[in-house]
């Protein structure tokens, strides 16, 4: 062979060699899943940390070759919509992934978003995902959305108790922003407390969720002498505030929420004021994370710059979808197979270590499995960071 | 009672200087500039990035907000306001030009700083305490008596340097002012970039204090409105005057309506319409404009 006609047998072998990996890639289906939620404004880091959750994993799953879902491998293509937490942009949003042909949706964030894309989701086969926690949006005979994290009437009671037993919290008070989320968790939340039997002192007090300057809206609250101060529903932009306002005024009581927060964002807003605030976390403490969670916060920060600690619980949503997905392939473009799925299906949790399940849990809450199996897990903030307080679990 | 009043008169302070920029701008070239709240945020965040990422002094931080937002200020006025004002007699054309600046500074700040809130470090710690009648955090009298000055050297610029006079001059009437020799487009540019640099100087100050999002901006311009809307749209003392009495009713209103929920507000905006429909022009503004 001539050295001129070999040099160009091996350089097409060798470009042939190279873009077969890219073919496979660009060969593959595309597997949309949706994503409608709040990406901007001031609850805007709920939102972005869905999404980015989402996009990071699809795209570690599109460079591992793709997800095969019965005999087809797919691309994972997220497709977002930014609803501004306005219900009728949520609407607009459903209908648009509707349009799209996309089945499973991630989100909303917030009751209202999530009440309001409940006809459009059951009227076009379409399960979502909602952060929020409405019980007739999970009870039948609702059956399309499926809460994506662990509601406050489910951590709160674990919360209150803990703090009882182990220190004799007696007395609670709560203030929450003036919307519907924070105002039916603050609800909840005196229900449970006052159920335990702790006395709830101040339960009125709430602010505008634009508030800078919280002194004024804490002072009748700290007067009350409260053991805990529970923040219900606070936004990780309200919590440093609420918080350090609250330690001004010479408040040495316990404070808690049930919301997740971030411990970079405390650490800037509050400091050591923030020392002991409970919260609920996900799933990437070092005690449960495991190397796939790891890598997983690895991939998202080169990404996006910086880690969001919310995503420790939404990176769960994305992982449910495909896994049920994969256990029943039908279920692709049928949701009435994905709900036929859900009652026994159970894959293994790569985000956390030992032998953890993926399953739909719910059936107390709800009559029915229609929330993800994530830990429960309450953090408490020391040292500019979160540490596990306890782990518990919702069936 | 005395701890209402400390809040009122603290939460007054900051608010005057958010509101003071905004009349500003409004007085000089009749632009109601709804980018203002973006213009603080923006301002909170490169305070933030100057002391927290680049780990300098926050002094340096406030004055990188100030330089920063003064020559924004001074390029949206030259290269976007001035050829609408210029090209378009209607008002809209520029109340819609500053919604759109307002989303595209939205969009701008979610790139550069990301979507969580952001805080800088207490920079004075410990709180003053009168025997519990009041309870002051030393940093946000140090922040408060920092707004005051800021308003007594805005007062003083405005009165007594050549800069300020044309621009109170361009202010009672542009076409006397310019036959007067003063040069309308320049102190317009000037005027816009000092409203600018006030909202980036209180973003500086009060990211120590209430941190700063992406959310805050929509909310802030809505409230500096209010502020302007009491006081008197363009006129400088009624900016100020509007801010104390706003931040003095939020105050007595959260404590003392706060067994009622969160009526605050509702009360303020009730007060408000109330007010304006038997005084329109606001407590100092004329009723000509």
């Amino acid at each position: 062979m001539h050295k001129r006609t070999f040099l160009k047998v091996s350089a097409l072998a060798a470009a042939t060699m190279l873009s077969l990996p890219l073919m496979a890639y660009a060969q593959n289906a595309t597997l949309k899943i949706g994503f409608v939620g709040v990406t901007s404004g001031p609850a805007a880091a709920w939102g972005i940390s869905n999404q980015r959750s989402m996009e990071a994993r699809a795209a570690w799953l599109n460079e591992l070759g793709g997800v095969t879902i019965g005999d087809k491998t797919y691309n994972i293509e997220i497709v977002p919509f930014d609803d501004q937490k306005d219900p009728k942009r949520a609407i607009a949003g459903m209908e648009k992934m509707a349009q799209d042909g996309v089945h499973y949706v991630v989100g909303p964030n917030v009751d209202d978003g999530a009440a309001a894309v409940r006809p459009v989701a059951e009227q076009n086969g379409i399960m979502y995902f909602p952060y929020a926690f409405p019980k007739e949006l999970y009870t039948p005979p609702a059956s399309n959305a499926i809460l994506g994290m662990v509601a406050n009437y489910q951590s709160g009671p674990a919360i209150y108790k803990y703090l009882m037993e182990n220190k004799g919290v007696k007395k609670v008070a709560f203030v929450a922003a003036n919307e519907s989320d924070p105002l039916s968790q603050r609800e909840s939340g005196i229900a449970a407390a006052q159920a335990l039997g702790l006395e709830v002192v101040s339960g009125n007090v709430t602010y505008q969720v634009d508030t800078t300057d919280f002194t004024p809206v804490l002072l009748p609250v700290i007067q009350a002498s409260p053991d805990l101060l529970v923040l219900s529903g606070v936004s990780p932009a309200n919590a440093p505030q609420l918080i350090r306002s609250a330690r001004e005024l010479g408040y040495t009581g316990l404070i808690s929420t049930e919301t997740a927060q971030d411990a970079t964002v405390l650490a800037e807003g509050a400091g050591e004021l923030a020392e002991g605030f409970i919260s609920v976390g996900g799933a990437s403490t070092p005690e449960l994370a495991s190397d796939a969670m790891n890598e997983f916060v690895e991939r998202y920060t080169k990404m996006f710059g910086e880690y969001n600690d919310e995503s420790n619980t939404k990176v769960y949503a994305l992982e449910y979808i495909i896994e049920t997905l994969k256990a029943n392939p039908a279920a692709i473009d049928n949701v009435e197979e994905y709900k036929k799925t859900m009652d026994t299906f159970e894959a293994a949790n790569p985000f956390m270590k030992g032998d953890a399940k993926l399953k739909y849990v719910g059936t107390t809450s709800f009559g029915q499995k229609r929330q993800v199996s994530v830990p429960l897990v309450v953090n408490e903030y020391k040292g500019g960071k979160f540490e596990t307080l306890f782990v518990g679990q919702v069936d | 009672m005395e701890q209402i009043i400390a809040n009122g008169l603290y939460l007054g302070a900051q608010y005057a200087l958010i509101a003071l920029g905004l009349t500003l701008i409004f007085s000089l070239m009749n632009v109601l500039n709804f980018a203002h709240g973006q213009m603080y945020v923006f301002g909170g965040f490169v305070t933030y990035t100057v002391v927290v990422q680049l780990g300098l002094p926050f002094i340096v931080g406030l004055f990188a907000s100030a330089i920063v937002l003064a020559v924004m200020g001074a390029a949206i006025e030259k290269f976007l306001f001035a050829p609408v004002v210029r090209r378009s007699k209607r008002d809209e054309s520029t109340m819609l030009l500053a919604a759109g600046v307002a989303f595209f500074l939205d969009a701008v700040i979610l790139l550069f700083f990301g979507e969580k809130q952001r805080g800088v470090p207490k920079i004075v710690n410990g709180v003053f305490n009168w025997d519990m009648r009041i309870i002051m955090p030393y940093d946000r009298i140090l922040i408060g008596v920092l707004a005051i000055l800021l308003i007594v050297a805005f007062i003083a610029f405005m009165n007594y340097s050549k800069t300020g006079r044309a621009m109170r001059a361009l202010a009672q009437d542009k076409m006397a002012a310019q036959l007067m020799g003063v040069n309308v487009a320049r102190y317009s540019m000037i005027g816009f970039a000092l409203g600018a640099m006030l909202a980036g100087l209180v973003g500086g100050l009060l990211v120590t204090i209430t941190g700063v999002n992406l959310g805050m901006g929509g909310p802030t311009s809505i409230k500096a409105f209010l502020m302007i809307m009491i006081g008197g749209a363009g006129v400088i003392s009624g900016a100020i005057a509007g801010g104390f009495i706003l931040g003095m009713m939020e105050s007595v209103g959260l404590t003392v309506l706060s067994a009622y929920g969160d009526i605050t507000y509702l009360v303020i905006f009730a007060s408000l319409m109330v007010f304006l429909a038997v005084r329109p022009q606001g407590l100092m503004g004329k009723p000509w404009g």
